[in-house]
């Protein structure tokens, strides 16, 4: 496979969150707007490209019996920087996103990637593989929270870090707040998957009868 | 006394682990098609939290804050709850076969539970004393029990009735998921702290 499309296929056709099914909580946890989703997006996808490159790097000095430790800790490591940067440089964000920046480090997807592509492919391609998972994690997020941004607020793309209010597309009074709380993440996640379900399946029926 | 109650049916019920604050949502998803296997996995997940949460808060009270190192908490809480989890797999092998027998396959994938990391960062964000620690562990890993035992005893019935082809699977245990949650949000009207005569 060649790094074009080890990096495309996370995006759409194995992407994540809605295809494999992986890191739920961080995805129900913080899609709350699209500013949080962004943030916790690309804080993954940087995660996820360091410990990739790094354990494929190590993958022919790691014993096999003790590689799971070896992987916590890379990817620990990762986390911890990722968490001290974000900190610094946007606290607002770091203070919204709260526990679940440390929890990266048990995020199902980073660990999915270690162990089944990083661990034997080569640098290039782990790296390939890191940064389309990392963004189909992030475009994943970002559709979900768009969704619940518009419905539960009224308005879109909030970024209070840089003061920017979003634009608002309806009134305050007409917002359905159920959208915002946890509620509304389990009931637009499953509906949001149902919906691509639909579409896949509708494809393949199309494929088969064409 | 009072603060201990409110913190453990905080826990429980109005910030439930899984349905308000959701923390440990793979294995509520993942392990909840049948009702024993549910219960399996709560009673190791109680276990664990407990002990993680009480080991965890002495490490952090003992070495990280002495030393200035509270930088280090995700890698050494992390290593700490993927050792204890080892070490209790391997204690429950040798002192009680049946137990780990019931036990047994859940024990290792409860290193990767983000429930029980996050109420051990939880508690140090909270800044809890040790028995405080200590009921918030139990109360988060009852919260998750409550919530996985009656998921996965609505999933069983759910195997006899007719969903829509492309809900079937995940979709429909999320969509579950979130009814399920909008009932507990029903508690968040309890004033435990009036209850319990802590102001």
């Amino acid at each position: 496979m060649s790094f074009k499309s080890e990096f495309t296929k996370g995006i759409i056709k194995e992407n994540p969150t809605f295809r494999l099914l992986l890191g739920m909580c961080p995805t129900l946890a913080t899609s709350l707007a699209v500013s949080n989703a962004i943030g916790m997006g690309l804080a993954a996808t940087f995660v996820l490209v360091g410990s990739n490159v790094i354990i494929s790097a190590l993958r022919r000095v790691t014993p096999e019996k003790i590689r799971i430790p070896i992987f916590i800790v890379v990817i620990a490591t990762f986390v911890t920087t990722v968490d001290l940067i974000m900190a610094a440089f946007v606290p607002g964000l770091h203070e919204v996103l709260g526990i679940f920046i440390p929890l990266i480090v048990v995020n199902c997807i980073i660990f999915a990637r270690a162990e089944a592509f990083a661990f034997q492919h080569g640098v290039m391609d782990s790296l390939a593989d890191g940064l389309g998972m990392g963004l189909g994690f992030t475009l994943a997020l970002s559709a979900l929270s768009a969704i619940r941004e518009l419905l539960g607020t009224g308005t879109i793309l909030a970024f209070s870090d840089f003061g920017f209010a979003g634009f608002r597309i309806f009134d305050q009074s007409l917002a359905a707040v159920m959208a915002i709380l946890p509620p509304g993440g389990f009931i637009t996640l499953g509906l949001l998957i149902g919906l691509l379900n639909w579409v896949a399946n509708r494809n393949k029926k199309r494929a088969q009868e064409g | 006394m009072g603060k201990l109650l409110v913190i453990f049916f905080g826990g429980v019920l109005l910030n439930n682990f899984i349905l308000s604050r959701f923390l440990g949502i793979c294995p509520f998803i993942g392990i909840s098609q049948r009702v024993e296997t549910a219960a399996g996995m709560s009673a190791a997940v109680i276990f664990v939290m407990a002990l993680a949460s009480v080991v965890t808060w002495f490490f952090q009270h003992m070495f990280l804050i002495p030393l200035g190192l509270e930088y280090l908490q995700t890698i050494c809480f992390i290593l700490i709850i993927a050792t204890l989890v080892q070490l209790v797999e391997m204690v429950i092998q040798k002192t009680s076969p049946p137990l780990y027998q019931a036990l047994g396959i859940y024990l290792p994938l409860i290193t990767t539970n983000c429930a029980v990391l996050g109420v051990t960062l939880l508690n140090v964000t909270e800044n809890y004393n040790l028995l405080e620690a200590a009921v918030n562990g139990v109360a988060g890993a009852s919260g998750f029990a409550v919530a996985i035992l009656l998921f996965a005893a609505i999933r069983e019935r759910m195997e006899l009735s007719e969903i829509p082809e492309s809900l079937k699977g995940f979709p429909i245990a999320l969509i579950t998921a979130g009814l399920m949650s909008m009932a507990f949000l029903g508690f968040a009207g309890f004033r435990l702290e009036a209850l319990f005569g802590v102001m």
